[in-house]
């Protein structure tokens, strides 16, 4: 059970190791707290339709799964959208438009079809939490590096001086295709040595 | 893959399709009604506080209660507070906006002085990309049009050949501001 969950956050990782779910993690990582609230909100809707999908899976009829877990899965996203609004305004205002297409993020129906609609609710709540968790930190792993290169601060904590420039480039989306490819790069190095 | 599945015929398709989706919208309504009035006093809250921050602090009126629209050339309004002391308008906050953010609307409380001179902004409602265009939000960018008076100073990005410096890779939700910032000047202008 718990090899499901740590599963997620390095060998697995689904953004650094599978590379899905690209859209938010190259455009909401500008900083390291928009990663982190953007990661959180998925972990939440992962965990949350992996389970309701795991616990429906018997009851779908094969031709029509896709569709079913999409309703599932947006009804969630719904949901996080709809509460991050009422109860955490300035995060949402920050990451608006990108909450929405939590639905469409690869990652939450991969991990449906792959994995939820195969195992028990035990097993899909640790695959739906360990992957959560590995975007998380990738999210906000990201989004660190981009923010402490490119604006100068640590989790809005700024450290240079008002006139230091800065590196922009990867406050823009160039930086977040770089910084990626590093990390990625990064990763595999250690998975090599490991092996 | 197991074979326990419901066996996918017309029937069984439809009805258990119908049955998510009626048990997702059941469930949406009743997360809508429970959030509803938090994310309504969050909105109010946010805009009260915008007025605040572009008035200027001598008032002893209560702007939100005294506001009136006032018209705007290419039709509709848009809604106007005043500060006053003693009856002697010191100050308004003007709700715009405008349609060609990057992120499509922006809603901004522009702060004017009875001639017109802009004293603060704040952007109350925005879409723009993260880190990028959401740095209109910031006071480095917002400061630039404290005191000035867009009779004088052209509302426009310097790339147009205006006056305003513009967010590097965000021009057009630079633009945006300006745009927002011109119809609440002309519109407070011409009310008059």
């Amino acid at each position: 059970m718990w090899k499901e969950l740590i599963k997620g956050i390095i060998k697995e990782n689904p953004s650094l190791v599978l590379l899905l779910g690209m859209c938010p993690t190259l455009g909401v990582t500008t900083s390291a707290l928009n990663g982190m609230g953007m990661g959180m909100a998925t972990l939440f809707v992962l965990a949350l339709s992996n389970v309701a999908i795991s616990l429906i899976k018997n009851l779908i009829p094969d031709k029509v799964r896709i569709p079913c877990y999409i309703v599932v899965i947006a009804c969630f996203v719904t949901i996080v959208d709809l509460s991050m609004n009422a109860y955490t305004p300035a995060l949402h205002a920050q990451l608006g438009l990108f909450i929405p297409l939590i639905v469409v993020n690869c990652i939450i129906l991969a991990r449906a079809e792959a994995f939820a609609s195969k195992n028990n609710v035990v097993m899909s709540l640790m695959d739906g939490i360990g992957m959560g968790l590995g975007f998380t930190l990738s999210l906000t792993l990201l989004g660190g590096i981009r923010e402490i290169l490119g604006s100068g601060s640590f989790f809005g904590f700024k450290f240079v001086s008002e006139n230091t420039s800065t590196i922009l480039l990867f406050v823009m989306p160039p930086g977040a295709f770089l910084a990626l490819g590093y990390l990625v790069a990064v990763v595999n190095k250690l998975k090599k040595a490991k092996a | 893959m197991k074979k326990k599945n419901l066996e996918s015929t017309f029937i069984n398709m439809a009805l258990v399709l119908v049955s998510i989706a009626f048990l997702s919208s059941a469930s949406l309504a009743y997360v809508y009604k429970l959030t509803k009035d938090k994310i309504e006093v969050s909105k109010k809250l946010k805009q009260l506080e915008a007025i605040k921050e572009v008035i200027l602090p001598d008032y002893s009126n209560s702007p939100s209660e005294e506001m009136y629209k006032i018209k705007i050339e290419e039709g509709g309004e848009l809604e106007c507070y005043p500060a006053k002391q003693n009856g002697e308008l010191k100050s308004v906050a003007v709700k715009t906006y405008t349609k060609n953010a990057f992120g499509g609307e922006m809603w901004l409380m522009v702060g004017m002085l009875p001639d017109g001179t802009i004293n603060k902004v704040s952007v109350i409602d925005q879409k723009e990309t993260p880190g990028l265009g959401t740095k209109v939000t910031e006071e480095k960018f917002k400061t630039q049009f404290m005191g000035k008076n867009p009779s004088s100073f052209k509302l426009k990005v310097k790339k147009d050949g205006g006056d305003v410096d513009a967010i590097t890779a965000a021009t057009i939700s630079s633009r945006a501001v300006c745009d927002a910032i011109e119809r609440a000047y002309k519109a407070f202008v011409s009310s008059k």
